[in-house]
């Protein structure tokens, strides 16, 4: 991360226009949800659009852009653990029970 | 003693120990947060359609919730930012905008928990089902309740249609809205009675649960952000460094809160 002065002022309008992004994601977000593309597609655009965004906080706001290597290999294992967690869900899925009756 | 390394990076990490003590408990995190996400995804596919509520939350106010905690992402770095260029009194600013949005946050939650808790599911005992609001817009009541207080008839305002009712049916009754008429309800045709409570359903289970701890993060952030701007802040006088790598740290956490919002949203308001 930069350390001077001059160099955080010019990361200031990059804030800013993130910021905006951010905003004009969660509008997309909303609008997207009107358009019925079918339930698989709304959810995987939901998703997507999503998962820029929280890119964006985390590479700009949270600095992961340009971090330590100690930082990222500590990352790297959370996202192996979790990948690994989503992965269980879906084969649970998979394995769950057909659905016959309703409560 | 003094502790080390808060302001000096140490040598083999390269990082000053609280930066490396933070993202380690943001890695914590992922996982906890994971987890429930996991939770919820198992409960919502193992649903029927007509247990599922959907509809329920309100999108403008959530979506109004969103960009407040978008806007204070921002603000919590620039206050940082501001920090980094030894302007004190902006700093001051920003951090002072970064807790009316958490607090503005938390009033937008509460506003929408309050509403949950006065609207009701009605299960009767020919089957049908419907929900509403009962005269009074009591909170929490339960038919044991309406019972104990040996009621024979409840007043119920439906909502023009049932959160399971097809597509084509909210459709005409979005564009011919009704009069919210009183129906009574004899407590004997009532098989079951409850608020959009955690006990309501496995959708208000993970909901409140999901909602609740992210609350719970608003609030512990706001109170270390407060801090911040208030007591803790006379340490920019004593050892401006130092105060620099807090706020760099609290920001982190309140942007991983932001973060998991950003997921949160979509996946309970808009799916």
């Amino acid at each position: 991360m930069s350390e001077h002065p001059y160099d955080i002022s010019k990361h200031i309008r990059g804030y800013l226009i993130i910021g905006g992004a951010l905003i004009l994601g969660t509008v997309l977000t909303v609008l997207a949800s009107f358009i019925d593309l079918g339930h698989h597609w709304n959810v995987v655009l939901a998703l997507v659009i999503a998962t820029v965004k929280a890119s964006l906080v985390a590479l700009y706001f949270m600095h992961l852009i340009s971090e330590k290597q100690l930082i990222y290999t500590v990352l790297g294992f959370t996202a192996f653990f979790f990948i690994g967690l989503m992965f269980i869900t879906i084969a649970a899925y998979h394995d769950h029970p057909a659905l016959t009756t309703t409560n | 003693m003094e502790i080390p390394y808060t302001t000096k990076p140490r040598p083999d990490t390269g990082l000053y120990n609280a930066k490396v003590g933070i993202w380690l408990f943001l890695a914590s995190e992922v996982m906890l947060f994971g987890a429930l996400f996991s939770s919820y995804i198992l409960l919502r596919v193992g649903a029927f359609v007509e247990n599922w509520p959907h509809g329920l939350l309100n999108v403008p106010i959530g979506t109004v919730n969103t960009i407040v905690l978008i806007v204070s992402s921002i603000t919590v770095v620039m206050a940082w930012a501001s920090l980094k260029m030894k302007n004190f009194g902006k700093f001051k600013f920003y951090q002072a905008i970064t807790v009316l949005c958490a607090l503005m946050f938390l009033g937008i939650k509460s506003f929408e928990y309050r509403d949950k808790f006065t609207h009701y599911e009605v299960w009767k005992t020919d089957g049908t089902r419907m929900t509403g609001h009962i005269e009074g817009k009591p909170m929490f009541l339960t038919l044991a309740k309406v019972k104990a207080a040996g009621k024979e008839k409840i007043g119920f305002i439906p909502d023009p249609y049932h959160y399971s009712a097809s597509k084509e049916v909210k459709h005409t009754a979005k564009e011919h809205p009704g009069e919210h008429k009183t129906v009574e309800i004899a407590v004997s045709e009532i098989k079951r009675l409850s608020a959009f409570v955690p006990a309501h359903s496995t959708y208000f289970a993970i909901y409140f649960t999901l909602t609740a701890l992210h609350g719970l993060h608003v609030l512990g952030g706001a109170i270390v952000i407060g801090f911040l701007f208030g007591p803790g802040s006379k340490m920019w006088h004593s050892d401006p460094e130092r105060f620099t790598n807090r706020v760099e740290v609290a920001g982190l956490f309140w942007h991983f809160v932001d973060l998991v919002w950003i997921f949160l949203f979509p996946v309970l308001y808009l799916l």
